[in-house]
């Protein structure tokens, strides 16, 4: 699975053939790889800065979802693609390394629906940045509880569902509020 | 933010505290169905539902006896015929796992299908 990530961010990052939406910094393919890369590395720290913070309510699944803030910077910068990339590589590094890898699997499932919904809702423009943000948020939590279900096979897990909806528009309005501006402030210094 | 954005914020706010609300009142009802199983020496002799107060008269061997209570929804060991009263000692219980027991005479009696004990697990 790592390995695959790894193939398709060289597909993405090498082939120029890909098009896709122009980047903020420049166009050339370097800069587009220094950028992903950037990305990567900072969804990253993120990941670990955010593993550092305990936040015991009791609920697993509670969280800011600091990395997210990358994502949707990614998918606003440079694209779906992109930013689905990014996602996939950062949960693995971060679950490989001071995560747990047993629950990299609810990640990976809360990671790509909440990507699969913010992307279909950047492309319908129903919702600015902060809206997207709070659905990413919210269906990232739904995914990650719908896959624990089927693990455990206990359906009791729908009782977390009311409190990480709550937990996932808060995060979500703090998040996208900050992307929102981090998008701006980012298209105007590339069209420099 | 666009006003869109406010009425998604709004309407998942609302489906989460109703949502909230509903699980409330679910378990309120669903709390009834708690039973307490009277066990003698690992055998299982009785089932009594939480929610209709009684008193049993629990018989252990030797002519020794516990009286087991059931009360607000709660059973507790009011009397017993035991020489240290440990059971009797024990707070009443009514949530899931828990449960009173007597040494002496051989009898638990043990909390089924009733709410979530206040401790639970935790993992990060």
């Amino acid at each position: 699975m790592q390995q695959q990530a790894w193939v398709l961010e060289w597909e993405i990052c090498c082939n120029t053939a890909g098009g896709g939406a122009p980047l903020p910094i420049g166009g050339t393919m370097a800069k587009k790889a220094a950028y992903m890369g950037m990305l990567t590395a900072l969804a990253f720290v993120f990941s670990y800065i955010e593993s550092l913070i305990p936040i015991t309510i009791g609920i697993p699944g509670v969280k800011l979802g600091l990395a997210n803030l990358v994502v949707i910077v990614a998918l606003y910068t440079i694209g779906a693609k992109e930013a689905f990339v990014l996602s996939a590589i950062r949960i693995f590094l971060a679950g490989f390394t001071f995560g747990n890898p047993a629950n990299m699997v609810y990640s990976l499932a809360g990671g790509m629906l909440s990507l699969l919904v913010m992307a279909a809702m950047k492309k319908w423009k129903l919702f600015s940045v902060t809206g997207v943000s709070v659905l990413g948020g919210v269906s990232h939590n739904i995914g990650q509880i719908l896959v624990a279900m089927l693990v455990v096979e206990n359906a009791k897990l729908l009782y977390y569902l009311p409190v990480l909806l709550l937990s996932g528009t808060i995060a979500g309005i703090a998040v996208g509020v900050v992307a929102a501006i981090l998008t701006k402030r980012l298209e105007r210094a590339g069209r420099v | 933010m666009k006003k869109n954005d406010i009425i998604l914020i709004a309407a998942l706010l609302a489906a989460a505290l109703a949502a909230l609300a509903g699980i409330a009142l679910y378990s309120a009802g669903t709390a009834k169905g708690a039973e307490a199983v009277v066990y003698i020496n690992g055998k299982e002799q009785g089932r009594y539902p939480l929610g209709e107060g009684r008193a049993v008269k629990i018989p252990a061997g030797d002519g020794g006896y516990n009286l087991l209570e059931i009360k607000d929804g709660q059973a507790d060991i009011t009397k017993a015929s035991c020489p240290d009263k440990i059971c009797v000692d024990q707070r009443p219980v009514s949530r899931q796992g828990e449960s009173l027991v007597c040494l002496p005479n051989k009898v638990v009696v043990e909390i089924e299908n009733g709410g979530e004990p206040e401790i639970d697990g935790s993992t990060n």
